[in-house]
C-alpha cells in the first residue's frame, strides 16, 4: 500500500505518515468489525490524510492543483506484490550510497525498526535514524521517484537491488560471535527479502543465483566458528554440521541460475558454492569443476578477489607452484599489500612445504587484516607454521 | 556507577615481549580464550560496555590539518609502533577500585608459555555528568 501511495504522490515521508495514521484510525474504527476490503479502506483513509496534509501546506494552491490533477481514477486494486517490488526498487535508487540503501531497504521493505537496524550495524539509534532520514530526503530530491524505472533501466536497478541484498547478507554472515546474534538476523532478513524478490520476479537467473548463493553459504554457518568464536576454514569444517536442506535447495536454485542467459556472476558464485557444499570433504571436492567455474567467473567479473580464489583452485588441481605464479601477477594490482593476498600466499607456501615463507606471509596478513577473528586465526597459523618448521629442523 | 576506559598499547609487558606469532599455538589459544572469558564475566556481572581491538599500526594514518591547506596524512610503518593503541575495554563499575581490579585481571593475561604478560593497562575515567548530590 505504501508503494502504491508513493507512486502516486511521490512524497515518501508524507505517505509513510499517512499510512501510519490510517492504521491508527483502523484500530478504533474496526472495533465494530473489519470491513470487507480492509486494504481498500486503509488506502482510502491514507489518501484522505494525504489530501488533508497537502491542503494545509503553505504552498497550498500548487498542491491543490497537484491533488486535482493526480486524483486517481477508480482502478483495480494494485496487488501487494507490485507495491513491494516498487518499494524495493525505490530503496535501491542509484542516487543513494550503499549504506543508505541498505538501511532504507531494511526499514521500508524489511520492516525492521530503526533500533533493530542500529543495533545490527553497531551504531547509536540516533545515528541510524539520521541515516535513514537523509536517505529519504535524498529520494525526495529526485524527479523520477515514484515511477518504475523505464524498461531499459530496470536490469541496472535490479542489479543494485541484488547488490544491496548481498551486502545485507554479508554483513550478517561475517560477524564475530560477540555481538553475533543481531547480526545473524541480518542474514536471515537478507534471505527473506531475496526469497520475496524471487517470488516477485520468477525465472530471473541472477535473482535465483543470489538466493542460491545465500542459502549455500548460510548452510555452512554452524561449522564456521569454533567454541570460542574462532574461525574454522572451509577445508577443516565439520561438514556433518552443515544444513542439508539449505544445501539441497541452494544447489537446485544454482542449477536453475546456471541455465540462464546470459550467464551471470551470482549464478557462477552459487555454482561454485554448490560444488563445495555437495562434497563430503575438501579432498573429495571436484576441484577441476571449481576451477572451470572460477575461470568463467574471472572472465565476467573485474574483481581481483575472484582471481585470488581461483588461485586456490589452481593449487588443488595443478599444485601450489603454479598457483604462486598466478599470485605474483596480482602483486602489481589493486590487491597489492592486501592481507587477503598474503593469507592465500601463506596457505600456498604451506601446501608447498615452505614453512618459513608461510609463517612470514601469515604474519604480514595478520598485521594488515581489519577483522579480529581473522587476525587471531592468521596469528595462530603463523605460530603453527613456525613450530612445524622448528620441529622439522631439529629432526 | 562510573565508566572507565581500559587502554592497551602494543608494548609487551614484563612477562612477555615477544610478538604473539612467536608463541606456541596452544599459548595463543589460551590467550584468546582468556580474553573471551574476561569479556563474558564482565557481561555476566553487568559491567561490560564495549571491547574493541584496533587494526594494526601499519594500517594507521595520522592526519593533521589547518583547515586551509591540504591535510597532511602520515602513513606507517612507524618507529614508535609500540606506542599505538592495540585495543580498549569500556566498563561501567561501582568504584575506581573495581576498575583497577578488572585492569589487573586484563594485565595478567597469559602469554608465551602461559606466563602472565603483565601488560601495562591505562585506566581512564570517562567524563560524565556530575553526581546528583554535587
Amino acid at each position: 500500500m505504501l508503494g502504491a501511495l508513493t507512486r502516486r504522490w511521490g512524497d515518501f515521508a508524507a505517505c509513510e505518515d499517512a499510512v501510519q495514521e490510517a492504521l491508527f484510525a483502523a484500530v478504533t474504527a474496526w472495533a465494530d468489525g473489519v470491513p470487507d476490503d480492509p486494504q481498500a479502506w486503509l488506502t482510502r483513509v491514507a489518501q484522505r490524510r494525504l489530501v488533508d496534509y497537502y491542503r494545509s501546506d503553505l504552498a497550498r494552491r500548487r498542491r491543490e492543483e497537484q491533488v486535482t490533477r493526480a486524483e486517481p481514477p477508480p482502478s483495480p486494486e494494485v496487488g501487494h506484490s507490485d507495491d513491494t517490488l516498487v518499494l524495493l526498487l525505490l530503496c535501491c535508487h542509484p542516487s543513494l550510497t550503499p549504506a543508505s540503501a541498505v538501511a532504507l531497504t531494511l526499514r521500508a521493505v524489511g520492516g525492521l525498526t530503526t533500533t533493530e537496524i542500529a543495533r545490527a550495524f553497531l551504531v547509536p539509534e540516533k545515528t541510524m535514524a539520521q541515516r535513514i532520514s537523509r536517505a529519504k530526503q535524498r529520494l525526495r530530491e529526485q524527479d523520477d521517484l515514484f515511477a518504475l524505472p523505464p524498461d531499459e533501466a530496470l536490469p541496472e536497478r535490479l542489479r543494485i537491488v541484488l547488490h544491496v541484498l548481498y551486502l545485507i547478507f554479508n554483513e550478517g554472515y561475517t560477524s564475530t560471535s560477540g555481538d553475533g546474534l543481531h547480526r545473524v538476523e541480518l542474514s536471515a532478513e537478507a534471505i527473506r527479502l531475496t526469497r520475496m524478490l524471487a517470488a516477485l520476479r520468477p525465472g530471473n537467473a541472477e535473482v535465483s543465483g543470489l538466493l542460491a548463493l545465500m542459502l549455500l553459504t548460510d548452510a555452512r554457518r554452524p561449522a564456521r566458528t569454533g567454541p570460542s568464536g574462532e574461525l574454522v576454514p572451509l577445508a577443516e569444517q565439520d561438514r556433518t554440521l552443515w544444513d542439508g536442506d539449505l544445501v539441497a535447495e541452494g544447489a537446485a536454485l544454482a542449477a536453475e541460475a546456471m541455465a540462464g542467459h546470459p550467464l551471470g556472476e551470482y549464478a557462477l558464485q552459487a555454482a561454485i558454492a554448490a560444488v563445495h557444499d555437495r562434497a563430503p570433504s575438501s579432498a573429495a571436492t571436484d576441484w577441476r569443476q571449481v576451477l572451470a567455474l572460477y575461470e568463467a567467473l574471472e572472465r565476467l567479473s573485474g574483481n581481483p578477489v575472484v582471481s585470488l580464489n581461483k588461485a586456490v583452485a589452481v593449487a588443488m588441481v595443478n599444485g601450489p607452484a603454479a598457483a604462486l605464479e598466478l599470485l605474483a601477477a596480482l602483486d602489481s594490482g589493486p590487491l597489492a599489500q592486501s592481507h587477503r593476498l598474503d593469507a592465500v600466499r601463506a596457505h600456498l607456501h604451506e601446501m608447498a612445504g615452505d614453512l618459513s615463507a608461510a609463517a612470514e606471509a601469515y604474519v604480514r596478513a595478520a598485521e594488515r587484516t581489519t577483522n579480529l577473528t581473522e587476525r587471531d586465526y592468521l596469528t595462530l597459523r603463523a605460530a603453527q607454521a613456525r613450530r612445524k618448521f622448528a620441529a622439522n629442523f631439529i629432526r | 556507577m562510573a565508566r572507565y576506559m581500559l587502554l592497551q598499547k602494543y608494548e609487551g609487558g614484563a612477562g612477555c615481549d615477544i610478538p604473539m606469532y612467536e608463541w606456541e599455538p596452544q599459548d595463543i589459544g589460551a590467550h584468546i580464550q582468556f580474553q573471551v572469558d574476561l569479556n563474558a564475566e564482565l557481561v555476566a556481572s553487568g559491567e561490560f560496555v564495549d571491547a574493541q581491538g584496533l587494526a594494526g599500526p601499519d594500517l594507521a594514518k595520522i592526519v593533521t590539518a589547518n583547515g586551509v591547506a591540504a591535510p597532511v596524512v602520515t602513513d606507517g610503518p612507524y618507529l614508535e609502533a609500540k606506542e599505538f593503541l592495540a585495543g580498549y575495554r569500556i566498563i561501567d563499575v561501582d568504584s575506581l577500585d573495581r576498575a583497577l581490579a578488572i585492569a589487573a585481571s586484563a594485565s595478567a593475561a597469559p602469554g608465551a608459555k602461559g606466563v602472565p604478560i603483565e601488560q601495562p593497562i591505562e585506566v581512564r575515567e570517562i567524563m560524565a555528568a556530575p553526581p546528583s548530590d554535587a
